[in-house]
């Protein structure tokens, strides 16, 4: 097997390096299975030094909103050497494994926590040609994954022997299991429409991106998203001022950090996945698919538009994360979880029964409809759903504050006897 | 010996190991950390099996789901948490010849009832067939010709199952006349 | 060569999971290494906000939590069923979806029936 270096470097240059070593070496098992070794140590490692781009990020753009400068010091004015300093920081502590922990469960937790992480990164396409491994069920495989994320937080809130960090675990488990359910059924949507369960077909699928047919259902797959990395509106596990920080509130130096990087890990993820499936995940109005040659050999240029055109989707919808942490106050437990289960669930099977039958009277009535078509009978049932839910909100608050106005008035007067008094 | 055989062996000695550290193990959490592991080797064969949607679906229900449902349960019971005793009480023979009895029952049945042949030559599937069979799976569950009316009476059962549930989980509502 | 007549794509898989945890215990094991170990009493007591730790971590657990769980392994269970349905979708015809809605609106019905008994509301 002769490997031409140019040819490698052509390939390393369009992003197709990976595919092009497995397709070399596929006739021999030991050189297949070292270069996919290579593959996963690839695809394991670059999220997790993205965490320190994404980090610095955030704080960035998290200070800029609260009017603050954020990170200044370390690394020139604009402190971009914040988080190599923190790690390396992190690095130096000691390590305090607190007194009657459970050793197995304390130090298991933060390992499976970057585990579940990154192994949601073997299935994403971030161009045509170029994916960990394209799986017929990949959307099924990433939700069997993140699913089985919950299992560190219970060891790490378990392993700690400590009540804050075990109450903390109670409500994440809560809460995770509980948005898990919104998360399944609006992911079924695009699944649906795209007949496919792979996230290359997810992409191919989309001429139109799904958010134009389904907003309703991307709006909830990006509220469970959030609520499943644990973000801000519901980012309960670290209430601070409730439960210390929750599950990792017994962790120190490195493997604090290593739980702060899996969920960043799981942040970048969740956008990612969120652009796959409803903003067309790689595709950019067909510059995707660019080809050229460079010293005789074919140079995919669309791999390298295609991966641009994810990282900027994906980096919208983490602005979006940002911005909401920026904004909004956090939910209550039962808040939390009287909104998934009595709005966000109902919702989303009125989402999915209403895109089941439509779709396919669409292709009775219309044999041969037009992707435009589609998405406009699509877009108009959703808006249907969107103003029938606002409408029952509406009247429910209604009546809801009726029930109260006696109450507040009788509680308003006595203030205002007291104010004229003075 | 070929991979193959390699991490088969490797996922069922996971699985017998981490099964038999769930019976023997004394603090009831771990036991069920063990169960955890155990299905996770399932999984793996599963993998070798190349049934992948199974495995996905062993790590979403028993995993994620079961599992968890089980340790709430540990927790939700103060003395059992606490519980030290040895696992082995007095049904433990009892329990151990049921094992070896349906252990040999199950050789019995691969070993004599299926000839030996389809362990030697696998029987051949065509890669299309192989992508595509999940998408098979899905169309055959609402076929009127396969199995649509087991896929109704699952969905049946588990709405008795969630209706048992909660009725036995949650306190009687007193009438309000 | 012989074994696998059609490539396992989950191989893949199982080699990340076999790989990944390495990842995540290098930088736990380059901490434990450069960290100072100065352990005493005092500081491995666990943190309850400076106030002396006082019995063992298990605290009343919610029963709630666990009525949540239980409603979440039937739409787990639910789900695993209708994902095969819903990448089928294509190939379907309209009485296949009458069932596959049918699954659907039992399901929604048990959540009715938990949300009508009042498990929902937390208590």
């Amino acid at each position: 097997m002769q490997i031409d270096p140019i040819e490698l470097l052509v390939r390393a240059l369009d992003l197709t390096i990976l595919a092009y070593l497995r397709e070399q070496f596929a006739e021999q098992p030991t050189a297949l299975l070292i270069v996919n070794i290579v593959i996963v140590l690839t695809l394991a490692t670059v999220p997790l030094l993205m965490v320190f781009v994404v980090g610095w990020t955030e704080r960035k753009v998290l200070a800029r909103m609260q009017d603050r400068i954020g990170p200044n010091r370390v690394g020139g004015r604009y402190g971009v050497l914040q988080m190599v300093a923190d790690v390396v920081k992190m690095m130096t502590k000691e390590v305090i494994i607190p007194a009657g922990a459970d050793r197995w469960a304390y130090l298991s937790a933060p390992v499976l926590a970057v585990m579940t992480s990154v192994l949601l990164f073997a299935v994403l396409p971030l161009a045509p040609a170029v994916i960990g491994v394209d799986l017929n069920v990949a959307v099924f495989y990433v939700l069997a994954i993140s699913s089985v994320s919950v299992v560190a937080i219970l060891l790490a809130g378990w392993g700690s022997n400590n009540k804050y960090a075990l109450l903390g675990a109670f409500r994440s488990v809560a809460q995770l299991v509980s948005y898990e359910v919104p998360m399944i059924l609006s992911i079924l949507v695009p699944i649906l429409l795209a007949r496919s369960m792979s996230t290359i077909g997810l992409v191919e699928a989309q001429n139109i991106p799904f958010i134009v047919f389904v907003p309703v259902a991307a709006l909830i797959f990006f509220v469970s998203s959030l609520a499943e990395t644990g973000r801000s509106p519901f980012d309960l596990l670290e209430a601070e001022s409730e439960i210390v920080a929750g599950f990792h509130t017994e962790y120190t130096g490195m493997y604090f950090g290593l739980f702060m990087a899996g969920e960043y890990i799981a942040i970048m993820f969740m956008c990612a996945l969120f652009s796959t499936a409803f903003l067309g995940g790689y595709r950019f109005f067909g510059l995707e698919e660019l080809t050229t040659t460079i010293m005789g050999y074919p140079f995919f240029v669309g791999n390298l538009i295609g991966a641009a055109a994810l990282f900027i989707k994906s980096a919208i919808i983490f602005f979006v994360f940002m911005w909401l942490r920026g904004t909004l106050p956090r939910f209550r437990i039962d808040q939390l979880l009287n909104f998934n289960w009595k709005f966000m669930v109902p919702l989303s099977l009125v989402l999915l029964f209403t895109v089941a039958v439509l779709d396919k009277l669409i292709f009775v009535w219309f044999p041969d409809i037009s992707d435009g078509g589609r998405a406009l009978i699509h877009l108009a049932s959703n808006f249907l759903i969107a103003a029938a839910t606002i409408e029952i909100l509406r009247r429910r608050i209604q009546r809801q504050r009726r029930a109260l106005e006696p109450a507040v008035v009788a509680e308003a007067t006595p203030d205002l006897e007291h104010a004229h008094a003075h | 010996m070929t991979g193959e055989q390699f991490v088969f062996l490797a996922v069922s000695g996971l699985t017998i190991v981490a099964g038999i550290l769930v019976v023997t193990l004394r603090n009831l959490f771990h036991a069920a950390l063990a169960m955890m592991l155990s299905f996770l080797g399932v999984a793996g064969i599963y993998i070798t099996l190349g049934a992948g949607f199974l495995a996905a679906a062993q790590l979403l229900i028993y995993i994620g789901a079961i599992s968890i449902l089980i340790i709430f349960a540990i927790m939700l019971t103060r003395r059992m948490m606490q519980a030290q005793d040895t696992p082995f009480n007095s049904q433990a023979g009892a329990g151990l010849l049921t094992a070896v009895l349906s252990f040999i029952l199950l050789v019995f049945v691969i070993t004599r009832l299926w000839r030996n042949e389809i362990f030697d030559s696998p029987p051949e599937v065509p890669t299309a067939i192989m992508n595509q069979i999940v998408v098979q799976l899905g169309a055959d569950f609402v076929s009127p010709d396969a199995y649509v009316i087991p896929f109704i009476v699952a969905s049946m059962l588990l709405l008795a199952a969630l209706i048992g549930a909660v009725y036995v989980a949650w306190p009687q509502v007193e009438d309000e006349a | 060569m012989e074994g696998t007549p059609v490539q396992n794509d989950w191989y893949f898989i199982l080699l990340f999971v076999v790989l990944s945890p390495i990842l995540a215990a290098v930088p736990m094991l380059i901490n434990y290494l450069l960290g100072p170990r100065k352990p005493n009493f005092i500081k491995q007591q666990t943190y309850e906000c400076g106030v002396e730790t006082v019995g063992d971590a298990w605290v009343q657990f919610k029963v709630q939590y666990y009525i949540y769980a239980l409603v979440f392994v039937i739409f787990d269970i639910e789900a695993v069923f209708l994902f095969p349905v819903a990448a089928a979708y294509g190939q379907l015809p309209l009485f296949a979806i009458g069932a596959a809605v049918l699954f659907i609106l039992l399901l929604a019905d048990g959540l009715a029936y938990a949300w009508g008994r009042g498990v929902l509301e937390w208590v």
